[in-house]
């Protein structure tokens, strides 16, 4: 009986030990791949912080000329600037005149579809309406002591955003390189704008 | 309110509004030395969360104090990098 108990423990103990041995290869293949895997990743991870030093990117798409809207992209860009993130800032269409040195000076609030304005879009509609919401408006920037566009424009430039020109635009508003502030960047297209847009953490369009 | 803390240099923002107090102190920042603490009085109370904000998400700084002293807010920024 206790012969029988003895072998019945050898045959159990022998059948445990080669499955062991097959799950412990099996294991240790296992792990070999993982390590290789992890060896990989982590030259990977090497190589992309390496790439961009962990820098964040920013890429905005400037496309409207008021003067409400040309506050935001300015706001963010000279913001992320401080966060040393790299900045580029497309402009395109009417967000052109935002680095158009004479016309930034002179952007204009539309009294006409927004429902914001404390005008009816019917009195809004008069002409010299749209002067005097946006005298109102500047008013209102002044005694906030609230940059103007100029102001932010060029401390975005100086904080090292660089502000594109779309030479499209450009020849369409039949614009001049001389027209732009100096340090806003011409000569660039949608190209140009989609690899920074390709290449950034965080891209919008305002 | 004062603070206790060995200030280096002093940037005075107040009266002007976002997003000039955070752009400012990141000026005033890059011309200090590592240690040196930088004291920024603003008026604008989105500064409080702004210059916390910012001084989290950027690397080589550490906002050591920040005190609300009447109408003014007072941030002491260590560059620690």
């Amino acid at each position: 009986m206790s012969t029988d108990s003895q072998q019945s423990v050898d045959d159990d103990g022998d059948t445990t030990g080669d499955a062991t041995m097959t799950e412990t290869e099996a294991l240790r293949e296992r792990i070999d791949e993982l390590e290789s895997t992890v060896a990989e990743l982590a030259e990977f991870a090497d190589t992309a912080t390496a790439d961009d030093d962990g820098q964040k990117k920013m890429t905005l798409i400037a496309t409207k000329g008021t003067l409400d809207m040309a506050y935001p992209p300015l706001i963010l860009a000279s913001t992320a600037a401080a966060f040393d993130w790299e900045v580029v800032v497309f402009h395109t269409f009417w967000g052109l005149d935002i680095l158009h040195e004479k016309k930034s000076r002179n952007l204009q609030l539309s009294s006409v579809g927004n429902p914001n304005m404390p005008v009816p879009n019917i009195i809004g509609a008069i002409p010299g309406m749209d002067r005097m919401t946006t005298r109102m408006m500047n008013k209102r920037i002044a005694d906030n002591d609230t940059a103007t566009i100029e102001e932010l424009v060029e401390l975005s430039l100086d904080m090292g955003v660089e502000l594109q020109a779309c030479q499209m635009t450009i020849d369409l508003m039949e614009y001049d390189d001389d027209d732009f502030y100096e340090g806003v960047t011409t000569g660039v297209g949608a190209a140009t704008a989609l690899r920074h847009l390709g290449e950034s953490d965080v891209q919008l369009m305002i | 309110m004062t603070t206790e803390l060995d200030i280096t240099e002093t940037l005075d923002v107040k009266g002007v509004s976002c997003p000039m107090p955070v752009v400012k102190t990141k000026q005033a920042i890059d011309e200090l030395g590592e240690g040196d603490i930088l004291e920024v009085l603003a008026t604008d109370s989105g500064s409080m969360s702004d210059i916390r904000g910012w001084a989290e998400g950027t690397a080589g700084v550490e906002l050591r104090e920040q005190i609300e002293d009447g109408d003014v807010y007072k941030h002491y920024v260590e560059k620690t990098g």
